[in-house]
């Protein structure tokens, strides 16, 4: 039974990363239609500038709470001008040339992004791993039993950054006149267009806000996961997208859902079957998923338009 | 679904392949003092002087996960390469290396072996570290009949593919026999975990022999669990391990990985040793894997605190070209080098069988990680030591014999 805990809090900690990322593919595939394949090296991108913040902020400055705050707005921030960047010179350009055109300068991006990140020179990363600073000292927050089940502060911490990163998303997009002009676009970004929304400015804003997400996704999976390397976006951004699709790609509650039930099935079936099944029977299930609703677990069914 | 592979099918489909191939390529002059002099220059002036340089090549990761193996051995190797530069070379020749990058992924070690053997024509092959990419090299070396010389490969198979392949360092049977000797007689422990790599032969290789040689000793392997380098989160596969309530665990993956797996290990309070091989070796391993590393043991092929001549004066030329204290694998690439060049100026020719017949006859070699004789199977018999990871660095505990 304590077991069956930890494996659940393990789980639904996976769980939260991927949704984050999640969020960032769904909104952009949202109002654009683009597999933005490039997201999960975003989030690397900015997992390394929390990085940087944390060690020109000191071991002293960095555990304090203006200090983690900072190592978040100044990551996030970074991002959101990145992902403003990336939108302005690669995609607008190529928005009304086919879809794949897009799709490939995305990949072309995500490449350039992980692979550049290799590069060994001056501020630069370099290829090997690097441990990421404990920037919250780690607490034992809840031990059951002879530390039968053990539940960390950075743990609580992580779960409650990001569901108030979700809940500000949600009410952004339901609750305010840019969540609407965002959804315009989403239904049809020529039609909103006419309608006199400014189109650009909202899918720039969309882009920055997926980044910023992805970056605050990036540094909370580090603090789980102690390491930053420059390749850990291309898996983290698959996972995510596909639980996105599961989820029913361009809503938003459902992203976060795929992303939970991805994050505990993995979590699972490690430590109920043996642990090489793992991807083969998560994505299997997700394979049934989207077998029984192609459109995913919340996505409209959806007319072709023609 | 792994992220090489998942990327390489879903998307690399859509990208020219040529257009995000990293060509990382980089050559080490003969010694320092640039073109030889020696011999008379070749016919055409504008043409480098092939006949007075002896081209080899090198494969190594020097970006990517392990990037730190091939940083390692590159600078063994050039080492290595100064030295008997210094010498006077090889039959009056000049050697110099040819170093491509692998990126740490097979398929581009193997296409680094075919650049060098179809382009640079190169007599001899050093590489490379991982037991997969060594492989899908010498798949590329022996129908070419290009000697090819791993200095820390460790798995069986990867000598097995031809007469043309060789290496200087114990294979992973003997590596798996160290550590099951050590876990039973020394730790005196009898009931063990196993957490290995599914991704890389050399893990698999390592964690059969454990299973084997533990259970024969009379120990109980009480769980066995997996994952996929790469991966950062193992806490599933510990919390599973966890239940199972091991005396040691023995993980033998690549530093990278086992500095995150101790990490989240101790976090879920396991507090038994966790028990490794040689790719372990790194000092990123403590970056990593900070505390909880400490306290573990690992297989390895030499230890820098042996007081012998010949290993002090190889740490000595190191430190004073690279700085730092040389890893196993550094020592494994100078070795190789060393044998490989040996060997050259043994060759009674300059035919590929010459050359290969003179390695193969290599026989109590001097090497700085032991002496080297190499087996009618290709593969050097020597003994290995284990050493305890301390605080900063790792402490000699014992040395166990074939």
């Amino acid at each position: 039974m304590s077991d069956f805990i930890q494996h659940l809090i393990n789980g639904i900690a996976a769980g939260t990363i991927y949704a984050l990322v999640a969020l960032g593919y769904t909104m952009v595939y949202g109002v654009l239609k683009l597999i933005n394949f490039a997201h999960g090296d975003v989030m690397m991108v900015g997992t390394y500038l929390g990085y940087a913040t944390a060690f020109q902020l000191g071991r002293a400055a960095r555990t304090s709470l203006w200090g983690v705050l900072l190592i978040f707005l100044a990551a996030m921030a970074a991002c959101a001008l990145m992902g403003f960047v990336i939108e302005r010179f690669a995609y607008r350009p190529l928005r009304d040339k086919p879809r794949l055109t897009a799709l490939i300068t995305a990949i072309g991006i995500s490449f350039a992004l992980s692979y550049g990140f290799q590069l060994d020179f001056g501020p630069l990363p370099g290829a090997a791993p690097r441990a990421f600073p404990e920037v919250i000292q780690p607490v034992e927050w809840l031990v059951i039993g002879d530390r039968e089940v053990v539940v960390w502060n950075w743990q609580v911490i992580s779960l409650l950054i990001a569901g108030l990163l979700m809940v500000s998303l949600q009410y952004l997009v339901f609750r305010t006149r840019f969540g609407r002009a965002m959804r315009a676009v989403s239904f049809d970004h020529r039609v909103a267009g006419l309608m006199g929304i400014p189109t650009d400015r909202v899918i720039a804003v969309t882009f920055m806000l997926g980044s910023a997400l992805a970056a605050g996704a990036g540094i909370l999976y580090a603090i789980k996961d102690t390491a930053v390397q420059p390749l850990m976006g291309l898996y983290i951004g698959l996972k995510a997208f596909v639980a996105a699709v599961v989820g029913g790609i361009g809503h938003v509650p459902g992203a976060m859902v795929g992303a939970l039930l991805l994050g505990l099935i993995e979590e699972f079936v490690v430590g109920y079957t043996a642990s090489s099944w793992r991807e083969a029977v998560a994505f299997g299930v997700l394979i049934l998923v989207l077998l029984v609703k192609p459109e995913g677990l919340f996505g409209r069914p959806a007319a072709e338009k023609v | 679904m792994r992220r090489n592979l998942t990327v390489g099918s879903i998307l690399l489909a859509a990208v020219l392949a040529a257009g995000c191939e990293k060509k990382t390529s980089t050559e080490t002059p003969a010694g320092s003092g640039g073109t030889p002099t020696t011999g008379t220059p070749a016919a055409g002036a504008a043409a480098p002087a092939a006949g007075d340089v002896i081209l080899i090549g090198e494969v190594g990761s020097l970006t990517g996960a392990q990037a730190t193996f091939g940083i390692s051995t590159r600078n063994g190797v050039e080492l290595a390469i100064n030295e008997i530069n210094a010498e006077g070379g090889v039959k009056g020749k000049k050697i110099a290396v040819r170093v491509y990058d692998d990126q740490s992924k097979p398929e581009e070690a193997a296409n680094a072996a075919t650049r060098l053997i179809t382009q640079d024509k190169v007599k001899l092959i050093i590489g490379e570290v991982a037991s997969t990419n060594s492989i899908a090299m010498a798949h590329k070396a022996q129908p070419a009949k290009v000697s090819m010389i791993s200095p820390s490969s460790t798995n069986e198979n990867v000598t097995k593919i031809g007469d043309y392949i060789f290496r200087v360092c114990f294979i992973d049977p003997f590596q798996g026999f160290v550590m099951a000797k050590f876990a039973k007689e020394h730790l005196k422990t009898t009931r063990a975990a196993v957490l290995r790599d599914t991704k890389s032969d050399y893990s698999q290789g390592l964690s059969e022999v454990f299973i084997r040689k533990y259970t024969e000793m009379g120990g109980k392997i009480v769980a066995t669990e997996s994952f996929a380098q790469g991966d950062t989160d193992f806490r599933s596969q510990l919390t599973a391990i966890r239940s199972a309530k091991p005396e040691a665990i023995y993980v033998p993956g690549y530093y990278n990985d086992v500095g995150i797996i101790a990490r989240q290990a101790r976090e879920l309070g396991i507090k038994v040793p966790l028990l490794g091989g040689d790719g372990w070796e790194s000092e990123k391993l403590w970056e990593l894997g900070g505390s909880a590393v400490v306290g573990s043991y690992f297989s390895n092929h030499y230890s820098p605190e042996d007081p012998s001549p010949r290993v002090q004066n190889f740490i000595a030329a190191y430190k004073k070209a690279y700085g730092g204290v040389p890893d196993s694998l550094a020592a494994l690439a100078y070795d190789a080098a060393r044998v490989g060049l040996d060997a050259m100026k043994r060759a009674k020719d300059d035919s590929p069988e010459a050359l290969r017949d003179a390695i193969a006859a290599t026989k109590d070699f001097p090497g700085v990680a032991g002496t080297i004789t190499l087996d009618e199977n290709r593969n050097a018999i020597k003994p290995a030591v284990v050493v305890q990871v301390g605080e900063t660095q790792s402490k000699y505990v014992a040395t166990v014999t074939p």
